[in-house]
């Protein structure tokens, strides 16, 4: 089977490629990249006036499969990744029961194939049952499949704990991922801890425990020799020691969300919890310190920590609520919105941020769309204006702190091994 | 009173942020024509007859609850209690399925308290046909209590423009030091804060015109009126501060704190005290205390509120 996407502006950070050309598919595979390539015997893809990217990844997901449907399973969360762009996606352990031994695991991979629709990676937990205690299997994991190993959700209090992952997980090349927030200092906190929080009473998060998290984290994988990845970085200064440590050699990668560079704590309504988020809404110097940390490569790529949660879930008081919401059907649009059209970063870089990047970090499949590599493609229609609306996710998330933006930019077709999973926003059923 | 073109009919009360000036003056007008009914051998009147009130509290309350219910039954509205311990809510049901169902009854004003900041600005979302009336939520709002407060400090002073006020402890935890800090700045007043570190919001200092000290002293001198906050025991096992001794000693409202105020210096406490902790009870019982005419004043105040917000007041009633 032959498909050829035509007169699209081709981005391929990976081989530094950015102009218009054809891309003709064969088996699943990239078969050619060029100018004016023959499309006989193929099924042709229009994408003229469109942007054609390697499908999008997305490292920072929460399936919650097991045991979590009412909030998201594979075949709602890979649709709503399909939906949003994306091809590969990576899920959080922090499901019940946590995802910390290769039994589960295998069998989430199985359930992945049997009902997703984009490529899903499983992280593993670094510790038992994700309580920062005993070492999870993973080895056994790493040998299985897991493509990296994080307690997320959870900060790894015991500094020894971590330095042990990343001492055994040397053999095995995998990187600890951190959710880096220390634990004392947020316990009871539902927002950023500044001005706002100040005057409505509520109880903070300061920027304060995510700084010294980062910093003890790059010391012990310092110490370590080790690799180690900043989830969700969200605070200046945190953004600027991951700078300084980078500047020094540390082996310490970065990534941050749509919401912690486009909103401010300012956003929180406490009639709703959509605005709640671990780590949280920050101030306008923080969202400008991440913006700037991408640009100048401190931060190495773009992901959506979504989390979605049951309506009935989100839909109480503000403090009461579980933290998180969904973000894969609106990260790509808020991104471009916010940061290409207001030309605060330019969209080679940004599409590198959300492909090429996570693929050589994490050594994944994709990420590029060189000759021979899986046919993973995403075309985007950067001037398509719509309104995000949640009865169209197809996520089971709702409380999207996004719902109701206008924004500027769109995935219009998913193509995963070759085959289109998604056109004009809609699932394609098979 | 002088005539008001404000109408609060309809308005939910959830914090004093929400409130203009000309709102607030004429909750403190309406209240003084209430307080003469409190005095009243026959305290009824059937402003309210026929309105339902029902009072929703999920934490602990005396003066709160009493004075609400006292309000409604004073005016003549129907008043109904319901407490976490003994209603629906210990079998799990969510604030959003007991607000539809105290709705569904067909209540015209929700007076709530609950432990969680914005639970009352959650319930707006929730109801459609009743007022919503904020009787407490987490450190967020406690708007009639910033109501009472202003309202004693007028009938004290005659007047609220250009007094200074210190509110003294634990501002972190504390819905009526915001209220307060609402309020009192709308009407003119200087807001001075005091109380240990540990229990001063951070990025209070960010806030314009409020006046945050290190020590209680700088605070109050020179004050019209101290508002000093309750001391909750568990914030020294949270490590907030180290005993209650200390507490006492440093931050406690004694004789020779009150000597740096004004002579006619007023001391409001929005209560239960911890008498010999965050008050002297010579202070608390003596010539400067208004801490009882609080508890009165806010029946009034309370009065006011369920008059305003459920019929508008007296002018737009008679227009009706």
């Amino acid at each position: 089977m032959k498909q050829i996407i035509k007169n699209g502006r081709v981005i391929d950070p990976a081989n530094k490629i950015d102009k218009i050309e054809d891309i003709l598919i064969e088996d699943g595979k990239i078969a050619e990249i060029g100018e004016n390539l023959s499309s006989d015997g193929a099924e042709v893809i229009d994408a003229t006036d469109k942007v054609v990217v390697p499908g999008l990844i997305d490292m920072h997901v929460h399936l919650r499969e097991p045991g979590q449907e009412a909030k998201e399973d594979f075949a709602s969360g890979t649709r709503a990744a399909a939906a949003g762009g994306f091809t590969t996606i990576a899920t959080m352990p922090n499901t019940k029961p946590v995802v910390d031994n290769a039994a589960i695991l295998r069998s989430l991979k199985k359930q992945a194939e049997d009902t997703g629709i984009v490529h899903v990676e499983i992280i593993g937990a670094l510790t038992k049952g994700q309580d920062g205690n005993e070492l999870a299997e993973v080895g056994d994991m790493a040998l299985n499949g897991a493509v990296a190993f994080s307690d997320d959700g959870h900060y790894v209090k015991r500094a020894k704990t971590l330095l042990n992952g990343f001492d055994y997980l040397r053999a095995f090349d995998k990187i600890i991922i951190n959710h880096d927030e220390e634990t004392s200092l947020v316990e009871e906190g539902y927002m950023n801890e500044g001005h706002k929080s100040a005057m409505l009473g509520a109880k903070g998060r300061p920027t304060v425990a995510e700084d010294i998290a980062v910093m003890r984290d790059i010391m012990l994988a310092e110490y370590a020799d080790a690799r180690v990845h900043v989830a969700h970085i969200s605070s200046a200064r945190a953004v600027e020691i991951v700078r300084e440590a980078k500047k020094r050699g540390v082996k310490v990668t970065a990534e941050a969300t749509p919401h912690h560079m486009t909103m401010t704590d300012e956003c929180v309504d406490l009639r709703d919890s959509a605005t709640k988020v671990n780590p949280p809404l920050r101030s306008q110097a923080d969202v400008d310190a991440v913006v700037k940390g991408l640009k100048d490569g401190t931060i190495d790529m773009i992901v959506t920590d979504h989390s979605p949660h049951a309506e009935e879930e989100k839909d109480v008081e503000y403090a009461l609520a579980p933290s998180g919401f969904p973000g894969l059907e609106t990260s790509l649009g808020v991104v471009l919105t916010e940061l290409y059209h207001k030309k605060k970063i330019n969209l080679s870089t940004l599409v590198s941020k959300m492909t090429a990047e996570p693929a050589r970090i994490f050594s994944l499949n994709g990420g590029t769309l060189s000759k021979g590599s899986t046919a993973d493609v995403t075309i985007i229609d950067l001037n398509k204006e719509w309104t995000v609306d949640e009865k169209k996710f197809y996520t089971r998330g709702t409380h999207s702190p996004f719902v109701g933006m206008k924004l500027k930019g769109k995935a219009v077709l998913t193509m995963v091994d070759g085959k289109v999973v998604m056109r004009d926003g809609k699932i394609l059923e098979i | 009173m002088e005539k008001s073109t404000v109408s609060m009919r309809g308005k939910h009360i959830l914090g004093l942020e929400n409130f203009s000036p000309a709102e607030i003056k004429l909750v403190l007008a309406t209240a003084k024509e209430m307080k003469t009914i409190i005095h009243r051998d026959i305290k009824k009147v059937p402003a309210l007859r026929g309105k339902s009130v029902v009072t929703l509290f999920y934490e602990p309350s005396t003066r709160t609850r009493t004075s609400f219910e006292t309000a409604g039954k004073y005016l003549g509205a129907d008043v109904v209690n319901i407490t976490s311990g003994t209603s629906s809510i210990v079998k799990g049901e969510s604030l959003r399925d007991t607000l539809l169902t105290v709705e569904a009854m067909g209540f015209d004003a929700i007076v709530m308290r609950h432990k969680e900041e914005g639970a009352a600005e959650f319930a707006t979302k929730v109801v459609k046909h009743p007022v919503i009336i904020n009787a407490g939520d987490g450190a967020h709002a406690h708007p009639s209590q910033g109501l009472l407060n202003l309202f004693t400090l007028l009938e004290h002073k005659g007047h609220l423009k250009g007094l200074k006020v210190a509110i003294i402890g634990d501002i972190l935890h504390s819905r009526v030091a915001r209220s307060d800090i609402w309020g009192m700045r709308k009407m003119g007043i200087e807001v001075h804060l005091a109380g240990p570190k540990t229990m001063l919001p951070r990025f209070l200092y960010q806030e314009p015109n409020i006046f945050v000290h290190d020590r209680i002293e700088d605070a109050i001198k020179d004050a019209d009126a101290i508002n000093v906050l309750r001391i909750q025991l568990e914030r020294q096992k949270a490590g907030l501060f180290p005993s209650k001794r200390e507490y006492a000693r440093i931050f406690g409202l004694n004789d020779e704190r009150l000597a740096l105020a004004k002579k006619d210096v007023l001391v409001l406490h929005p209560g239960p005290m911890n008498k010999g902790l965050e008050i002297s009870p010579y202070i608390a019982y003596g010539d400067n205390s208004a801490i009882q005419e609080q508890v009165q004043n806010g029946v009034a105040v309370r009065m006011a509120l369920l008059t305003l917000t459920l019929t508008g007041g007296k002018e737009s009633e008679a227009n009706h």
